[in-house]
């Protein structure tokens, strides 16, 4: 690389370090300072006793229980997706007929409908299929919603896999399924990781839908609890950002051990 | 694109269940809201037609046109604010520094937490009591509208940044090297290189922005709870309150309808821009 460094630059790229970092600092700070000693002090001022008794405060309201069904709504949401997707996106690149440009073309359309502008009928579906209260109220339509993007990046990437090893392949006599097991699937990977980083943070970040669909603790998820704490804790604002650093704990821990693979499959979902 | 040919083809049946799952979940309840919104409904018990009163409530009462206003205002600072922000970070990111990568690591982390999350640490950090801004920042107009920018931004910046980062690497070396020989200066450069270079980038990143914009439902649940009065009570948040919270169901159908006929024209339009519905190979022109 020839291109030269540029002071100013980072002069920028230091301040915008210290608007990510001071937040985060005071977040950490703050979770390890004991409440009486939070209150009314110095926010940005080390804790004189560090503590991290916050931290056994959120474990023992439901932390770990809200983790484990924000996790089986992600695997949930990803097993739909790329079972739903990945036959879509290989037909919407293989075949060229009326219906499968059709299919292609609705979730095209499909990319920018917000979840809001849905929720109040898919409420009352819910309600009538005894779903409301469940995983399965938020799986369902947190996987129906991450299928817009996912097609794009599938349909992305199998564009790329060379006509000539369809023709080899079906020069042997292989089936449209066993291509798409054998020669699809494989050359696909990095569009598959990428959905499926996407599609987990689509489960991971999802609010809304546990808002309205579920109500009972036993469905709760952590958004949704991170969100009820607010109410729980008042104003113990130590535990409340106890509670925020735990739940970034999980993706900071993929983060470091697959920085490529999300980096990179965010770089896809953002669309080149 | 080469003429069909030779067998193996998938049958377009295989995208069939896709469609159903999306219809069902997606559509369906996109026509529902359509109907709805022509009902009286407090949530329990069954819908009731209504004619039109919602729709003239919504187009005359004047909360649209409020909630719209607030809507367009917050995406169009948020927009500015995120894409220079992300643009300057994302060339910077793109360069040869030795700490770049290190620092791009750090830029990272806001986007590691939830919505939800980054809410709830800026409704602590913003606590009048509590937090590190003096006065009730939450508790004033102009306050309230900043703090959903600035936490917005925290946010998504690192998404955006990412973007610009992978646009400019692929920006070819020759160009800057052509200039530097013809004497260009760095403004120059970034001017008439960089800059034009990086326009499909920019609608990309910049139309992922106008629709993430709708999803900072959360941010306002939680920091201001469309407050102070109704000023940051955008779209989404108001279809909520009058749903969720006035059990105004049939009202809140209507809203949610515009909203559908909003993003529809925003989709169109990314796809127009953005050329994702091109049938065509990513690696063309590589």
């Amino acid at each position: 690389m020839t291109r030269p460094a540029n002071p100013l630059a980072g002069l920028g790229a230091l301040v915008w370090l210290a608007v990510v970092l001071v937040p985060v600092y005071v977040m950490l700070s703050v979770s390890l300072t004991r409440q009486d000693e939070a209150l009314g002090a110095n926010a940005l001022r080390p804790p004189r006793h560090p503590t991290l008794a916050n931290y056994g405060t959120v474990l023992d309201n439901g932390f770990g229980h809200f983790l484990a069904n924000t996790v089986l709504v992600a695997a949930v949401v990803v097993g739909i997706v790329l079972v739903l997707c990945v036959p879509l996106a290989y037909v919407a690149v293989r075949t060229r007929g009326f219906w499968s440009g059709a299919a292609f073309r609705l979730f095209l359309l499909g990319v920018a409908v917000p979840a809001q502008a849905v929720v109040v009928p898919l409420y009352l579906m819910i309600t009538k299929l005894h779903l409301y209260d469940s995983l399965l109220a938020v799986a369902l339509p947190t996987a129906a919603f991450a299928m817009p993007v996912s097609v794009l990046v599938l349909t992305g990437t199998l564009r790329d896999v060379p006509e000539e090893l369809y023709e080899a392949m079906a020069l042997d006599g292989a089936s449209p399924a066993r291509m798409l097991f054998r020669l699809v699937v494989p050359l696909a990977r990095g569009g598959i990781g990428t959905v499926v980083v996407y599609a987990s943070l689509q489960a991971w970040n999802g609010f809304l839908f546990p808002l309205i669909f579920t109500q009972s603790e036993d469905s709760r998820v952590l958004t949704l609890g991170l969100f009820t704490y607010v109410s729980q804790f008042g104003v113990d604002i130590p535990a409340l950002l106890a509670s925020v650093v735990l739940s970034g704990v999980p993706v900071f821990a993929v983060y470091l051990v697959a920085r490529r693979t999300l980096v990179g499959g965010l770089m896809g979902a953002g669309g080149k | 694109m080469r003429p069909a040919r030779g067998a193996g083809r998938p049958h377009p049946s295989w995208a069939l269940p896709a469609v159903l799952f999306f219809g069902l979940f997606a559509l369906v309840p996109m026509v529902l809201a359509f109907g709805l919104s022509f009902t009286t409904w407090n949530g329990l018990g069954e819908p009731r037609p209504a004619g039109l009163a919602n729709w003239h409530a919504l187009l005359t009462d004047g909360r649209l046109t409020r909630s719209l206003t607030v809507t367009v205002a917050l995406t169009a600072v948020s927009c500015a604010f995120q894409t220079t922000t992300a643009l300057l970070l994302g060339v910077w990111a793109a360069g040869p520094q030795r700490n770049r990568a290190v620092l791009s690591a750090v830029f990272f982390v806001p986007f590691l937490l939830s919505s939800t999350a980054v809410s709830l640490l800026f409704y602590a950090l913003l606590d009048p009591n509590f937090g590190i801004v003096p006065g009730d920042t939450l508790g004033t107009t102009s306050g309230a509208f900043l703090a959903l920018v600035f936490v917005g931004g925290w946010q998504f910046i690192p998404f955006h940044t990412l973007i610009y980062q992978g646009g400019a690497r692929q920006i070819p070396e020759v160009l800057y090297q052509a200039a530097a020989i013809d004497g260009a200066g760095r403004l120059r450069r970034f001017r008439s290189i960089t800059l034009p270079q990086l326009r499909n980038t920019a609608a990309t990143s910049g139309v992922l922005m106008v629709v993430g914009s709708l999803t900072y439902f959360e941010t306002v649940l939680i920091l201001t709870q469309g407050g102070p009065g109704t000023d940051t009570a955008i779209l989404p948040y108001l279809m909520y309150e009058s749903g969720f919270k006035a059990y105004d169901f049939g009202y809140a159908s209507a809203i949610a309808t515009f909203l559908v006929v909003a993003a529809t024209a925003l989709s169109l339009l990314l796809v127009r821009v953005t050329g994702f519905g091109a049938m065509r190979s990513t690696r063309e022109g590589m």
